[in-house]
């Protein structure tokens, strides 16, 4: 049911390499789309900041006219626009938050720029309505890692722990690579773990039990490069199911086991996971198997809003401006380590 | 014609407003407002206040332009990109017609000169974009990319940022190369002189001149093995 009294947001993000734009009132998604340039990037193995930079611009117009026909709503009908202030690569932050201040400017209506890191939580509201407070949240993709205590969306976010080192997602790619699996790795590494068993090779778990809910990713890729490396010079094949399997299992095992802990600690009972790993099998059950004993309720959006889009940047827009907060002034800058605890930039 | 006119392609970010009659001759363009600042870091902060400010002082509103002009460099990327984002983003919302005018053409024409020389920006990393004019309208052949030393000046002037940065290699000084920037009111007002003589005009689209200098990855490296 639509609730047209609610104002319409357009959300824009283009953080990292997707260019996203999402129409949203309340915690209803009218319409989105993304371009990403996913495809550009897979040679060089990771995202080449001037590559994606290149492509926000290139897409970024056409993005919004197939986001408004996807929500079958017009530019005239947007209320406010929410742009995505940081954190993210420098010059596709600018890019995005430079086309919301011409659309702001030209249709007349607020500006709002928010933080890519709550967006992924606020993004579970157009899935499963509105967040219970307070909630946890794990945020997991290729450029982060981090527990958030969430006790309002639009104004009380604070940092629980991150990785010290790689983002989970990062440690993925380097892992595929090792294994000759194409970029980028987590979907590639999935599959093979199914085929694998997670006992055959025991991997570190990096700050496991260290009483931190910090994560650490980097020891674990070395110790997989090692293994590589050592089956390499002694002519043996190497078991890439099984050492999938392995590295699977450590990274999901130390993310659930903090995530719930962090849970149990605060007192809270409903646990978000989001970000691009987010999508990831093995995650999600281990996830459900821990809240379940636990007694968490566990709440993660479905892949497509997992991964970086307009619609979770307008689903945080329309809890800002549901809080009454001032917008964004015009002289907005981007910030490219915005921390997660400033979820409205002014 | 209410023409919007801004450049983000240098260190300066710079807004102006310029009105014609409609079908007016191209001697009748005149720059109603403008606005630079110097900043180089600071372009995506600047440029949408600037706008705001001289549409106000035009006395008009966003929604009474007729046309949008964005220098398309080449210049420093992340800049230029701010520009033409803004140009295609406002022009979407507008529903009007943004078209693209080379930077080096505005800091040309913003020189007023009417014998030949060369324009010159910074292209960082210890080149500068460039291209010969035979006088403030008139471009002759392509903008390049070149270390000052291996430009061929024919002991022509040179003018811009990228003269007189390098003034030793390419004789100028910071007098000699004037104007360092290009302003919004050269570009605006040469892009509707464009307009109104029914010339075509460049698309928005950004003069990169280079490639994104990614380099695929190798094998990866060794790890040091834990001595048993």
């Amino acid at each position: 049911m639509s609730r047209t009294d609610l104002p319409l947001i357009m959300g824009i993000e283009t953080s990292c390499d997707e260019t996203g734009v999402g129409l949203v009132r309340g915690c209803e998604l009218l319409g989105e789309d993304v371009a990403s340039s996913v495809a550009e990037h897979a040679r060089f193995g990771g995202v080449v900041p001037e590559v994606a930079s290149r492509a926000h611009l290139e897409a970024m117009v056409p993005t919004v006219r197939r986001a408004l026909d996807a929500a079958g709503v017009k530019a005239s009908d947007v209320d406010a626009i929410a742009v995505t202030a940081g954190p993210g690569l420098a010059g596709a932050l600018l890019v995005g938050v430079s086309a919301a201040k011409a659309y702001a400017m030209a249709l007349g209506v607020p500006l709002y720029g928010v933080n890519h890191l709550v967006g992924h939580v606020a993004v579970d509201q157009l899935e499963h309505g509105p967040l219970p407070k307070p909630a946890v949240a794990l945020l997991v993709s290729g450029g982060h890692t981090s527990l958030l205590l969430v006790n309002d969306l639009a104004t009380d976010v604070r940092s629980l722990g991150d990785t010290v080192d790689d983002a989970a997602g990062e440690a993925y790619d380097k892992v595929a690579r090792l294994l000759d699996l194409p970029y980028p790795g987590g979907p590639p590494i999935d599959r093979a773990a199914r085929e694998g068993d997670p006992k055959a090779i025991r991997f570190p778990r990096g700050k496991w039990g260290d009483g931190t809910f910090d994560f650490s990713f980097s020891g674990l890729k070395t110790a997989v490069a090692r293994w590589v490396e050592n089956a390499g010079r002694a002519g043996e094949a190497i078991p890439v199911a099984d050492i999938a399997a392995g590295f699977q299992e450590s990274v999901v095992d130390v993310l659930t086991r903090k995530a719930v802990d962090a849970c149990r600690e605060h007192g809270v009972e409903h646990l978000v996971i989001s970000g691009g790993v987010a999508a990831n099998s093995r995650l999600r059950a281990l996830a459900e198997e821990r809240c379940a004993a636990a007694g968490i309720t566990l709440r993660v959006p479905r892949p497509k809003l997992c991964t970086d889009n307009g619609a979770m940047i307008a689903a945080l827009g329309a809890e800002v401006v549901a809080a009454g907060l001032p917008p964004s002034r015009l002289d907005l800058a981007t910030d490219t380590s915005l921390p997660v605890s400033v979820p409205l930039a002014p | 014609m209410l023409l919007l006119a801004f450049d983000t392609a240098t260190p300066a970010v710079t807004a102006a407003v310029c009105t014609a009659p409609d079908a007016g001759a191209p001697d009748s363009v005149a720059v109603a407002a403008s606005t630079a600042s110097v900043d180089a870091r600071r372009h995506g902060e600047l440029l949408a206040p600037g706008i705001a400010d001289v549409v106000e002082r035009a006395g008009a509103a966003l929604s009474d332009l007729t046309h949008i002009a964005v220098g398309i460099g080449p210049g420093p990327y992340t800049g230029l990109r701010v520009g033409l984002t803004t140009g295609l983003s406002l022009a979407d919302a507008l529903g009007i017609e943004c078209v693209g005018v080379a930077t080096l053409d505005a800091l040309a024409f913003a020189s007023g000169r009417t014998g030949p020389f060369i324009a010159a920006t910074d292209a960082r990393r210890k080149e500068v974009f460039w291209a010969r004019y035979a006088d403030a309208r008139t471009r002759v052949g392509d903008i390049a990319v070149d270390r000052p030393a291996e430009l061929d000046t024919g002991g022509l002037p040179v003018i811009g940022h990228g003269a007189a940065l390098y003034g030793e290699v390419l004789g100028a000084d910071e007098e000699s190369a004037a104007p360092l920037h290009p302003t919004a009111a050269a570009l605006g007002e040469l892009a509707a002189r464009r307009l109104l003589a029914g010339e075509e005009l460049p698309a928005p689209r950004p003069m990169y001149l280079r490639r994104p200098d990614a380099v695929e990855p190798g094998a990866p490296k060794k790890v040091r093995q834990w001595k048993a």
